[in-house]
């Protein structure tokens, strides 16, 4: 008997003693055992974990790339938006939301910025979780502490989730700021929230790359392994698997005159290629939520766009619209994640 | 002779292990392992590397599962109720690692924390620890900068915060200088003698072992081939009963050889060549007797007008029972005689 099936166990026992706690708190429940003014070990592993985090170099380094990033890409959004509306080019609705979508072609834009960087910052913070853990010598020091070892991951995961919520947070509301105050618009409520889903959007996005690389760390000994591998998937779904999906694309290709159903299909067969990437479901996502205009996903016909009025979705239709890549991007994250939580109980915890 | 492997419980037992296996694909690195530790002693895990040594530990606290067999830690089974084993077993692995960028207290702290002690009441047990394993003076120091023997006294301390019922201690003494050991070992017997600790500690040195362990367990290719106490595992040593009488003297002679090997209980003479006995040097030469003949062997080499330079009775130490337990791996010839 394997302290997996022990755990199980225990998570299960532990929750059904968390839901009778909200009713009556039994005697034998852990939370009425730990007093007040102590935390759970959990929370123990998170507090210290986010604090390592914050002192890495690794953190200040990438902090700084993205915050570098972010303002180039905030002067390229407000050239943008000046020169468009001098020549009147530009509709003014949902203004506001254009300091992350426009660029004036000097420099990407904002949502570039993140869903290219972000993963990086996702994969840097996970890499080394539980390799450097172990290749330390602490791994077996602190399993031998009364934690589970599903609490262990999930801290690290939690803690370094909780740190690129706070930056990307922190970074969106402060583009907010600041184009508040460069371009003197004020934003509707509607585009306050679209904002705030579109950070949550990103933080899920990251916390895939993050979970990823956890992943990594639990599979190779070698924190320079674990990386590598993470840079490597992180570039190939970055950089190589449009070019890749273009190639398909292109190889299989009915012809033009094709029937109007094998056109479809082999449209719709493409999208689907192309979903399989995490960072076009987040763009896909992204730009529904940023870009109000952008009605659909998939192919339109003409037939149902004939009497269409080209106007802006309201918010709850953009979110019902990515709604699904949502769902994809989290259920990649929770299988990431279900993996290494399989992966770490039937490992043996040897010292070095 | 009843088989070694046997370690009758005759107080309460704390850790008690039946037919222990765990087998790593066709390797077998424990093997039908019974042993039984009682409350407040000490017990030492003998053998050498790749002994199984680590793997009966580790299995002992839940971090393994064994492939048949079962294990009681404080009356709990460690595979299945492991958390609670966690909170009455203090384990300092071998090559123990620290938060290298973090303070010797913030480390002992986040130990303490995971262990669901208050923040107020964590910091006076750590400080007071620090202070009693000798680290007083660094509590503020940062735990890389430790040389290894201040690495396995912090060990020591971030074993003890939890207040265990059983400490095990995976070579504890591995790579530090002699008084660094003599020390730890010290320390280790006090707090086991002051507090009532019991402790298990694996080692492949056998002096450290022999001076503070109250028992100890030889564990050879997964499988434990003796146990008891230093003296009783010298006694099933020379179960023969013979005695060896080491004899060095010089104006050896023919005749004094002649004498002593035919004294009476002598089993076996081996003495210098004749050459070397005639030229007047200090000779070497032993006895294999069925009892003690010292006191007569010593009569006659004086009463033979040699001069007696030493005697002495040779007494088995663990090195020898160590080495005769491994050498040739013949554990099962010497068990069975």
């Amino acid at each position: 008997m394997s302290e997996t099936t022990a755990n199980r166990g225990g998570y299960w026992k532990r929750l059904t003693e968390q839901l009778s706690v909200l009713r009556i708190p039994g005697p034998k429940s852990e939370f009425a055992k730990r007093e007040l003014g102590t935390v759970s070990p959990f929370w123990a592993i998170v507090r210290k974990e986010f604090g390592d985090h914050m002192r890495s170099w690794r953190f200040g380094i990438l902090l700084g790339i993205i915050v570098l990033a972010c303002i180039g890409s905030i002067y390229a959004a407000v050239t943008a938006i000046q020169a468009g509306t001098q020549s009147q080019q530009t509709d003014d609705s949902f203004l506001f939301l254009r300091m992350f979508t426009a660029s004036d072609g000097s420099l990407p834009t904002f949502v570039t910025f993140v869903s290219f960087l972000g993963p990086l910052m996702g994969i840097a913070l996970g890499f080394d979780a539980v390799n450097s853990e172990r290749n330390k010598g602490t791994l077996s020091r602190l399993l031998s502490q009364p934690i589970y070892r599903g609490d262990f991951i999930l801290a690290k995961f939690a803690a370094a989730l909780l740190l690129i919520a706070v930056v990307l947070y922190s970074l969106g509301f402060s583009v907010m700021g600041l184009g508040l105050v460069i371009i003197g618009y004020p934003p509707t409520p509607e585009e306050v929230l679209r904002v705030s889903l579109f950070l949550l959007v990103a933080v899920i996005y990251v916390g895939f790359w993050l979970n990823l690389s956890i992943l990594f760390s639990i599979c190779f000994r070698q924190g320079a392994t674990s990386a590598l591998s993470g840079i490597a998937l992180w570039l190939f779904f970055s950089v190589f698997y449009s070019m890749i999906t273009g190639l398909i694309d292109k190889a299989t290709a009915p012809a033009d005159a094709s029937a109007f159903t094998v056109l479809l299909r082999h449209y719709n067969l493409m999208l689907l290629l192309d979903r399989l990437s995490p960072a076009f479901l987040f763009s896909e996502a992204t730009s529904t939520l940023l870009m109000p205009s952008v009605r659909t996903l998939g192919p339109l016909t003409t037939e149902q766009v004939a009497m269409a009025i080209a106007s802006p979705l309201p918010l709850l239709q953009s979110v019902l619209l990515s709604w699904p890549q949502l769902v994809g991007l989290l259920a990649a994250t929770m299988i990431c994640f279900g993996l290494s939580y399989a992966l770490f109980m039937r490992q043996e915890i040897r010292s070095r | 002779m009843e088989r070694a492997t046997e370690c009758p419980p005759s107080g309460a037992s704390v850790i008690d292990l039946r037919q222990l296996t765990k087998k790593y694909g066709e390797q077998t690195a424990v093997n039908g392992l019974n042993l039984t530790i009682e409350r407040g002693e000490i017990f030492g895990l003998l053998g050498p590397n790749g002994a199984g040594k680590t793997t009966t530990i580790l299995m002992m606290l839940g971090l393994t599962e064994p492939t048949s067999g079962t294990a009681s830690v404080c009356g709990l089974d460690p595979a299945r109720q492991a958390l609670d084993v966690k909170r009455r077993v203090g384990y300092m692995p071998d090559d123990i690692g620290f938060y290298d960028d973090r303070t010797a207290l913030d480390n002992l702290l986040f130990t303490a924390s995971l262990n669901g002690m208050k923040e107020r009441e964590g910091r006076e047990r750590a400080l007071e620890l620090l202070d009693r394993v000798g680290l007083g003076e660094a509590v503020y120091k940062k735990a890389g900068a430790f040389s290894r023997g201040m690495r396995q006294r912090l060990g020591i301390a971030d074993v003890l915060i939890k207040k265990p019922e059983v400490v095990i201690l995976d070579e504890p003494t591995l790579g530090i200088d002699p008084e660094g050991v003599r020390e730890l070992l010290q320390l280790i017997h006090d707090l086991s003698r002051n507090e009532g600790l019991t402790v298990l500690l694996s080692s492949h040195h056998l002096h450290q072992v022999q001076q503070i362990c109250d028992r100890v367990g030889l564990f050879v290719r997964g499988e434990l081939i003796a146990c008891g106490d230093v003296p009783s595992l010298a006694e099933q040593l020379d179960d023969d009963g013979s005695v060896t009488v080491e004899i060095e003297a010089s104006g050896w002679t023919a005749a004094l050889a002649e004498r002593l090997a035919s004294l009476e209980g002598v089993i076996e003479y081996r003495g210098p060549e004749p050459a070397a006995a005639d030229s007047g040097e200090i000779c070497h030469a032993v006895l294999i007797c069925s009892g003690d003949r010292t006191s007569a062997a010593a009569k006659t080499v004086i009463e033979s007008g040699a001069q007696l330079q030493a005697i002495r009775r040779k007494q088995y130490g663990l090195d020898d029972i160590y080495h005769r337990y491994f050498e040739g791996g013949g554990s099962h010839e010497r068990n069975n005689r």
